[in-house]
This record gives C-alpha cells, sequence and structure tokens, in this order.
C-alpha cells in the first residue's frame, strides 16, 4: 500500500472517530427537546455529554489538520468552494460549544432557553451539513482551472448532495438517540430506546433507497465494486447492524445498540469511501477529479506525519478510554461540573 | 473594500478575538497546576479552595477560546485557499500535529478536571491540571512554529509553484520558532499573573474571600515578577532575530527610515510614511544599533531600502510595537512595587496599589494584541514572507457574501464576549469561598 493511500485510511480514520464521537454529541443535540421534555431532563442531556463533548469535537479539528497537512489541495478547494455552507457549521459549532459550556452558567430562564435553543441548532445544522458536503463531493462539483469550486451556494443543494444530508442526519439521530440511552433512566430512556428502534428503522430504509439512486444517479461510485466485489460486504454489515438493533432494544441491551450503531455508522462512511477511492473530489469534468494523488503533500511530509499519527493517535485512544471509564454510568441532572 | 481586504479583516477579528482567551488559559493553567500540586502535597484545603475557585474562571475563558479557535483552522482553506496550496505541505503538519498531541490532551482532560474532580483522586486531579498546561502550551507551540514559518520559511523549496517540505526540523525551528514561542508564551503568564493578581486585590479591597484571595495575590505578583522580568530578555532576543531575518520589519518596529550607524531607538515618535520621514521624534542615539547588533557602530538597515511595495504599512506597526513595549515597561513597574509591598507585609491594606492591579487586569490583554499586530502588519504585504503575498493568497470569494460573514462574524463575537464577560464578572462578584462543593451545587 503507498502513503498517498495509507493518509486516505487516516484520514478516513479520523472522519469516522469524529462521526462515531461527536456523532452522539450532534444526535443528543439535535433530539434535545424530543429527549428533554423537562428542565430536569434536558440538563441531564447536557451533563451526558458535558465532560466529553469538547475531545470528540477534536477528530474533527485532527481531522482538518491532517486533510491540511495531506492533501492540501483538497482542504483548500473544499473549504473555499463550500464557503458559506463551511460558515453555516462554523457559527452552528461555535454557539454549541458555548452553550454546551455555558448552560449550566448562565442565571436567568431567559438566558438558560437560549442556551438550549442555540445548542439544539448548533448541533442539528452540522448533522444535516456534513452530509450535504459530502453528498457534493462525492457526485460531482464544477471546478475551474485552478481547481476552485465553480459553482454557487445554491448549486449544493442538488437532490443526490440532500438526499446524503438525510441519511446522514439519521445516522446522527440513531446514534445519539442510542447514546442517549445509555446515559438516561425512566421515562426519558424509554422514549430514547423507542426512538433507536425508528431510526433504525427509518436508516434502514433509506440507506436501502440511497443506495439505489447513487447507483442510477452516481454509477461512479459503484466501479471500484466490480472490480472488488467483496467490498459490498461493508454495506452489509451496515444493514446487518441496523437490523440487529430493533432485537436488541426489546433486550434493552443498550450497550450492544450503541455498538451496532456505531458500526453501522462507520462502515457507512467505509462503503462511501470504498466508492470514492482513490478520488478525493469528483469534479463534473472526470479529468479535474481531485485524488490521492494529485492533491497530496510530498512523500517527506507524508512520511513525517505518519510518525507523527503513529505516536499520537494510539495515546489519544488511551486517555480517551480512560475518560470514558471515569464518566460511565448515568448522567445526573444535577450541576456537576463547574 | 476589496476581497483581500475584506478577507484579512476576517482573519483579524477572529484572530484578536480568539487570542483575547488564549492567554489566559496558557498562564492559568499553568497556576492551577501549581495550586493543585500544593493541595495535593499539602493537603491543605485553601490551595483546594483556589484551585477550584480559579478552574471555575478557566472554563468561564476556555469555552470560547475553544469555540473560537475552530474558526481560525477553517480560514486557512475557506478565506486563504491559494495560501493553502502553496504552504500546505509544510503548514499544514504543525496543525494536525498541534490536534493529535495537544488539543486531544488539554480538551479530554479539561473535561475530567471540570466535571471529574469528584471522582478522581488529589493526585489524578494535579496530573490532569497538569496535562491541561502541558497540552494548551504545546498547542500554543505548534501553532506558533506554523506561524513562525510564514515569518521566517525555512527547510523548504519552491516546486511547481508550491512551497515543498526539505526537512521537518527546519521547518518546525525555523530561526524565529523559539523567539516567537518564548516572547508569546511569556506574555500570556503576564497576563494570567495580572488577572489573578486583580481579582485577587478586589476581594482584598471588599475584605471577601480573603482566605483564597491572600495566598492568590502573593502567587501572582510572583509568578509576574518571574516572567515580566524574563519577557526584558526574551523580547530583546526576538528583537535581535526580528533584525537578521526581517530587516524591514524591524525598521517599521522603529520608525527608522535611512540606514545609519549610531540608530537611535524612539521612545516616542510619529512616522509619516508618505514623507518617509518621522513628524517628531524622541531616542536614544545608538541604542537600537546595539540592542540590534550588539554594538553601536552597526549600521541598522532602514525603511527606504525596501522598495515601496514591499515595506509594511509602517504607521500602524511602530505604534502597535510601541505601545505594547510601553505597556509592558508599565507592567513590570507595578509588579516591582508590588514585591516590595509584599515583602514590607504591607500589600495587603494598601489600597492605592490594589486599586491599581485590579484597574491593571487589562494591560496585558491590550499588550498581547498589539503584539499580535506587530507582528503580522509588520510583515506585510507578504503572508510568507518573500514568498507569496497576501494578495495572491486569498480564495477567489464573492465579496457580498464576505461582507454578510463579517457582519456575522462582528455579531457573534461581540454577543459572545459580552456574554463571557457577564459570566466572569458576575462569578467572582458572587463567589463565596466557604460555599463549595455539594453545598454550592444545591445553590446552583
Amino acid at each position: 500500500m503507498d502513503l498517498n493511500t495509507v493518509w486516505f485510511l487516516l484520514v478516513g480514520v479520523l472522519i469516522i472517530g469524529y462521526a462515531l464521537l461527536d456523532g452522539f454529541d450532534l444526535g443528543v443535540g439535535s433530539l434535545f427537546y424530543v429527549l428533554g421534555k423537562t428542565d430536569k431532563e434536558r440538563k441531564i442531556l447536557i451533563n451526558a455529554i458535558g465532560p466529553v463533548w469538547d475531545g470528540n469535537e477534536v477528530w474533527l479539528l485532527t481531522g482538518g489538520g491532517a486533510l491540511f497537512a495531506a492533501f492540501p489541495l483538497v482542504y483548500a478547494s473544499v473549504f473555499s468552494g463550500f464557503y458559506l455552507a463551511m460558515m453555516l457549521v462554523l457559527f452552528a459549532l461555535i454557539f454549541r460549544a458555548v452553550a454546551v459550556e455555558y448552560y449550566f452558567k448562565v442565571d436567568t430562564p431567559g438566558l438558560q432557553k437560549l442556551m438550549g435553543g442555540l445548542f439544539f441548532l448548533g448541533s442539528f445544522l452540522p448533522a444535516l451539513l456534513f452530509g450535504v458536503a459530502v453528498g457534493n463531493v462525492v457526485y460531482g462539483i464544477p471546478l475551474d482551472a485552478e481547481q476552485n469550486y465553480a459553482g454557487t451556494f445554491f448549486g449544493l443543494l442538488k437532490p443526490f448532495a440532500l438526499c446524503f444530508g438525510i441519511v446522514g442526519l439519521f445516522a446522527f439521530l440513531l446514534q445519539g438517540a442510542a447514546y442517549a440511552a445509555l446515559k438516561t433512566e425512566g421515562d426519558q430512556q424509554k422514549r430514547a430506546r423507542d426512538l433507536s428502534k425508528n431510526f433504525a428503522v427509518i436508516l434502514l430504509v433509506l440507506w436501502l433507497i440511497g443506495g439505489i439512486y447513487s447507483k442510477m444517479a452516481a454509477p461512479h461510485l459503484w466501479e471500484n465494486y466490480q472490480k472488488l466485489p467483496l467490498l459490498y460486504v461493508l454495506p452489509l454489515i451496515t444493514l446487518v447492524s441496523l437490523i440487529l438493533i430493533p432485537g436488541w432494544v426489546r433486550k434493552n441491551a443498550y450497550q450492544k445498540v450503541f455498538t451496532a450503531s456505531s458500526i453501522a455508522f462507520a462502515t457507512m462512511i467505509l462503503t462511501v469511501a470504498a466508492g470514492l477511492y482513490p478520488n478525493w473530489v469528483i469534479a463534473t469534468d472526470p479529468v479535474k477529479n481531485l485524488t490521492i494523488y494529485n492533491a497530496s503533500s510530498s512523500p517527506l511530509t507524508l512520511k513525517v506525519m505518519l510518525i507523527v499519527a503513529l505516536i499520537g493517535v494510539p495515546i489519544v485512544l488511551l486517555y480517551t478510554i480512560y475518560t470514558y471509564r471515569v464518566f460511565r454510568g448515568k448522567a445526573s441532572p444535577e450541576r456537576n461540573g463547574y | 473594500m476589496d476581497l483581500t481586504a475584506l478577507s484579512r479583516l476576517q482573519f483579524t477579528i477572529t484572530a484578536i478575538f480568539h487570542f483575547f482567551y488564549v492567554p489566559l488559559t496558557l498562564g492559568l493553567a499553568v497556576l492551577i497546576a501549581y495550586m493543585e500540586y500544593k493541595y495535593w502535597r499539602t493537603n491543605d484545603e485553601v490551595w483546594d479552595k483556589m484551585a477550584r475557585f480559579w478552574t471555575k474562571l478557566f472554563a468561564i475563558n476556555f469555552a470560547v477560546g475553544v469555540a473560537s479557535g475552530i474558526t481560525m483552522e477553517f480560514q486557512f482553506g475557506t478565506n486563504w485557499a491559494d495560501y493553502s496550496r502553496f504552504v500546505g505541505d509544510i503548514f499544514g503538519a504543525p496543525l494536525a500535529a498541534e490536534g493529535v498531541f495537544a488539543f486531544f490532551l488539554e480538551s479530554t482532560f479539561i473535561g475530567l478536571l471540570l466535571f471529574g474532580r469528584d471522582k478522581i483522586s488529589r493526585g489524578m486531579r494535579f496530573l490532569s491540571a497538569v496535562l491541561v498546561a502541558f497540552g494548551t502550551n504545546l498547542s500554543a507551540f505548534w501553532i506558533i512554529a506554523a506561524n513562525s514559518w510564514q515569518q521566517t520559511p525555512a527547510g523548504y523549496k519552491l516546486e511547481g509553484g508550491r512551497a515543498i517540505l526539505t526537512s521537518f526540523k527546519e521547518a518546525v525551528f525555523s530561526p524565529s520558532t523559539l523567539p516567537r514561542f518564548l516572547h508569546t508564551l511569556d506574555g500570556a503568564y503576564v497576563t494570567a499573573a495580572f488577572f489573578v493578581m486583580g481579582i485577587s486585590a478586589y476581594y482584598l479591597l471588599r475584605k471577601k474571600n480573603v482566605e483564597i484571595a491572600r495566598p492568590s495575590l502573593r502567587v501572582g505578583i510572583i509568578f509576574g515578577l518571574i516572567f515580566a522580568l524574563l519577557q526584558i530578555y526574551f523580547g530583546d532576543i526576538h528583537a535581535k532575530q526580528v533584525a537578521v531575518t526581517q530587516p524591514a520589519k524591524l525598521a517599521a518596529f522603529e520608525g527608522l527610515w535611512e540606514t545609519q550607524e549610531k540608530a537611535p531607538l524612539l521612545i516616542l515618535g510619529w512616522p509619516d510614511t508618505k514623507n518617509e520621514k518621522n513628524v517628531f521624534e524622541i531616542g536614544v542615539p545608538g541604542l537600537l544599533s546595539y540592542l540590534a547588533h550588539g554594538d553601536v557602530n552597526q549600521p541598522v538597515k532602514g525603511i527606504k531600502e525596501f522598495p515601496r511595495e514591499e515595506r509594511p504599512p509602517i504607521l500602524p506597526t511602530f505604534l502597535s510595537f510601541h505601545l505594547m513595549v510601553g505597556l509592558g515597561i508599565l507592567m513590570a513597574l507595578a509588579l516591582l512595587w508590588a514585591v516590595v509591598e509584599l515583602i514590607r507585609g504591607k500589600i495587603y491594606n494598601n489600597r492605592l496599589l490594589l486599586k491599581l492591579l485590579l484597574y491593571f487586569i487589562p494591560l496585558p490583554y491590550i499588550a498581547n494584541e498589539l503584539g499580535w499586530i506587530t507582528a503580522e502588519v509588520g510583515r506585510q504585504p507578504w503572508i510568507v514572507y518573500g514568498l507569496l503575498k497576501t494578495s495572491d493568497a486569498v480564495s477567489k470569494l464573492d465579496p457580498g457574501q464576505l461582507v454578510l460573514t463579517n457582519l456575522l462574524f462582528i455579531a457573534v463575537y461581540l454577543f459572545l464576549g459580552g456574554l463571557m464577560l457577564y459570566l466572569m464578572v458576575r462569578t467572582v462578584k458572587t463567589h463565596n469561598e466557604n460555599a463549595l462543593g455539594v453545598a454550592e451545587r444545591e445553590v446552583a
């Protein structure tokens, strides 16, 4: 395997890490009013993600940094091309950060309501927009001779991309509901478990429809699958994981539900990545595709960065697991932070 | 305003806003780690009370720092696409390393420190505080390494219109990396010292929370004095490096138009860019030559040596540099006075000094921002010194969109900054050192 492929996979790992971990934060936030009917329930939700959301978001920062380092031309084209959409995500993430951290600190009910609203919006928008962005990149966007995006903001809202957005949204919602079922009790947990079941079914249906739709609208995404049919294992794992969820929900096996949701989400991303490889961005004119070769950094940078990743990532995983162990168990409605 | 100006404005407001929070984070993290160390070793609950109080304020500050930090990283791609293409092979690596080595560390362990306090042992608390301090300071190193490469590019070759890495070590430790890292970090420590001193002084003036205010004031003064004095040395190293590596910038710092021996160090002055001279100046002859090169007879290059289109904006660079230095001197004097009073044992009753310390809280903040403006404006018109002009680096965006997002950024930052300040002030005003732990939770 060449270095460029290794880095395609490594950036993929960071994206998956983000999707699974901050995924449940965004999911919980998107379900803030559905799972948090009362003041007490909403406080439980904030506390459920309070200690860990910041570390989870670093997966995005590191993923962005890794993309910049390993594939700077992709980073430049995508980030500048999706300017307004990116700004929308940024504002959303800014608001979410402040809302989570300040939820218990603001003293008036009005301000706390505002923080709750910002938390919802700051979670829901990214959960929807990440999928739309991926949909555009894999479907194909117009690029000019300098690799700049040559379309408009509304050009990003094509049906194919919106379809990706909806599928992505439900993956985030499922991840959030499954996590909430782990961290809550009683009536709130019942709602979270019911939602997990429903979202799994909806996502299953959407995944199948999306698969068929993409076969028709974006056949280029399936070329690798024809060359190497073994790849069909990936979407198959997604399907099996989603099918298993309702049964585990009935048995109240929430740890398993969350694991299945995570596996489903991860294999969804891998399914798309397998179809995209060796491209990063599909251009309307295929000659201009940004690939892992023509958009990459030099071999030296890729090598140095690989050493950085091999040293750094295992350490990160170790202390991340440690923190989750410290914070295992149900979340309380009390202000237990600062 | 043209496209470049709009994108620069966007980056400027984001960076200024972000840099309002970062220095306190860097310095206060170290002080909190020290307090946790003392509590761990002595088991004296005063240290616990101190650590808890300052951690509370740290958290309020940290939240906005995190929120504005994401924007910084994304803007390289969104607003400076051609910059990203040009430097990606070099500049992305420190950013990614910052994420892997530093951001994960600080954000994971701050979660543990803020929410897990009662779930972990005293020793683990101390370790968490150390790791937060280490993570934040390490992240400062990586981002300054990246920014320093823009100032003094090294370890690269030009190939196909892009800078390509030839040595990671040389690129990360470019000639300006260490001087700039030490200077910036030191400024951050002084910021934290004044923050801690000012708030402690407020309590002493009000005769409230005296139990934590007294030792906090002591810690702040000693910490502040060490780093205010060190800053004279670090600032000098940094200026010497600028003299060698970025002579146009140094000339702008000092408003030096003509290349000359015995170049003067200006105490006051007002450069007139149009007529290429200073409207007035009061300086010490020869001192600039001495400081820059260690010899009064060494010539220092003047601004006129450089073609007009390669000169930084002189007046803003000159003013921000001189104001920064002036504030630095003022802060060092305040600290010397405080240390004298501390030794004489009269500081807790010296209301004038306590008031001064309280009102000095904003000074290091202003100095930090001025330092950043000096560094970045002084580098213009280059985004990468000598290699890439800022105007060639900007994304080809629709200016209308930029106007819109600039207005939104200003509105959002004003709101967040206001909210942060409100929470900070309210927390300080309502804090009661004797109502901690469970009791405090019930009140909240």
